[in-house]
């Protein structure tokens, strides 16, 4: 079920490297031949595809983090970038 | 003008290289170049590249796994943030360099390999080397570096495609580049002898369009065109000294591989000047940024922010004037030099032109 973004344990794909862009001053996601800038949201997501947490756990500690904002709303936001990146194969799991 | 972010450098570490391929793309005098830049120097440059705006390091030749210091390098490339990727033949690469390339930090392997058939392969590198690929391959796998794949399409190995991309997943690639010839330098040389039919090339171009969608999300295919058959010009390098860079085994900072070929550009080395201010201030990177040395019909093309007129360097071979559109452009007063070449190619079968350091010394000597 390489479509279902809600599923598994997202970890960054070996060849994709997170790091802090000190030109633009943003996250940026790079990896063979090209690179992603990232907005804030989308760079703690990254930080959370460590492997070991569901997508159901990186939610919650989304929702923790950023006070105030609408579960759901992170939901949404979560798979829609994890499906991204998996096109891509910038995800394993 | 001010200089744009550069987001790559690909940094030719050595002209000196085990395999002779006729397509190679390092200039066709590679052997009147031969004092390279010093490990102290390189790491330098890397420092300079990163705090330029650099992302993207590819570590090149020549062959840069002959390059003694490569470790050293490698390890200063990660200790400036750099994605760090080796280009390579492979024929060089064991367990044990392969463990240390690891353990300095390198990010990313592609390794090039000649076709699917031993004998085609061993006949385009010049040198017995299909066998050891196939190891070299499956060795960088199992120590856990992502691979891309890349592959130079021409008239010997087009056909096999599919058995390309077959080999490539069964490696575990992550990425392959069906790169098809570019004709510059030793690949212009020989271009007769390479370039494939149009024929040959819709069937390899549709064949991995198919594959493209089959292997999404696992394995990344790029097709690189061939210009020639193209009605438009390439988008050479996203613009002349834009984004990207290419520095000499001898230290020239370059907008491309080819662009030494262009008389008349004095390009500056970073052996006597900063990269910072060679970036910004070199006359011959200068030459072609922007758009106020267009001529027609790019001047007044609508195209012409989107391809920036084409490619330099090839204006220059095809058309004798590096400021004249792209002759691959349908629209430049010189297309019918483009197509008789590709006419010539259907019809001449002429032998291989290595690329070898007596070859360079030859063809250097022409008058």
């Amino acid at each position: 079920m390489a479509d279902d973004s809600t599923i598994g344990k997202p970890r960054l794909s070996p060849k994709a490297r997170l790091r802090w862009d000190n030109v633009e001053k943003r996250h940026m996601l790079v990896f063979p031949e090209a690179a992603l800038l990232l907005n804030e949201t989308a760079a703690e997501i990254l930080k959370l595809c460590d492997g070991e947490r569901t997508v159901e756990q990186l939610v919650d500690t989304l929702a923790q983090q950023f006070v105030g904002a609408d579960r759901k709303m992170i939901a949404d936001e979560v798979t829609e970038l994890l499906a991204r990146l998996r096109t891509r194969g910038l995800l394993e799991a | 003008m001010a200089a744009p972010r550069p987001y790559t450098l690909v940094a030719e570490l050595t002209y000196r290289c085990p395999l002779q391929c006729p397509y190679c793309s390092n200039p066709v005098n590679f052997q009147a170049m031969r004092e390279e830049v010093s490990t102290e120097q390189w790491c330098k440059t890397f420092s300079e590249a990163a705090d330029l705006g650099v992302v993207q390091l590819h570590l090149s030749g020549g062959e840069p796994v002959i390059r003694k210091d490569l470790p050293d390098l490698i390890r200063h490339a990660r200790q400036c943030d750099l994605y760090t990727n080796l280009i390579t033949g492979g024929t060089l690469l064991n367990t044990e360099n392969l463990q240390q390339f690891r353990d300095c930090g390198l990010d990313h392997i592609q390794l090039s390999i000649q076709d699917t058939e031993r004998e085609t392969a061993n006949l385009v590198a010049g040198v017995r080397s299909y066998d050891k690929k196939l190891t070299v391959a499956r060795l960088i796998k199992q120590l856990g570096f992502p691979l891309t794949l890349n592959v130079v399409l021409h008239r010997f190995n087009i056909d096999h495609v599919p058995e390309l991309i077959a080999q490539a997943a069964d490696f575990g690639a992550q990425r392959l580049e069906l790169a098809n010839t570019q004709y510059y330098a030793w690949a212009l040389e020989n271009r007769s002898a390479l370039m494939p039919t149009q024929a040959q090339r819709d069937r390899a171009e549709e064949i991995a369009r198919e594959a493209r969608a089959r292997y999404r999300g696992t394995m990344e295919i790029a097709f690189v065109q061939v210009d020639y058959f193209s009605a438009e010009p390439k988008a050479c390098m996203g613009g002349w000294a834009r984004t990207y860079m290419c520095i000499t085994p001898t230290g020239e900072v370059l907008p491309c591989h080819a662009a030494q070929v262009i008389p008349g550009l004095q390009f500056d080395s970073v052996r006597h000047q900063s990269l910072t201010t060679i970036w910004q201030q070199s006359a011959a990177l200068n030459a072609f940024r922007g758009e106020a040395w267009m001529q027609e019909p790019c001047r007044s093309c609508p195209k012409k922010a989107s391809d920036f007129g084409g490619c330099r360097c090839q204006a220059f071979l095809l058309a004798g004037d590096a400021a004249a559109t792209d002759p691959v452009c349908r629209l430049s007063p010189h297309h019918e030099v483009v197509l008789a070449a590709v006419a010539a190619a259907e019809q001449e079968h002429v032998p291989l032109v290595y690329r070898n350091s007596k070859n360079s010394e030859k063809l250097s000597a022409r008058p």
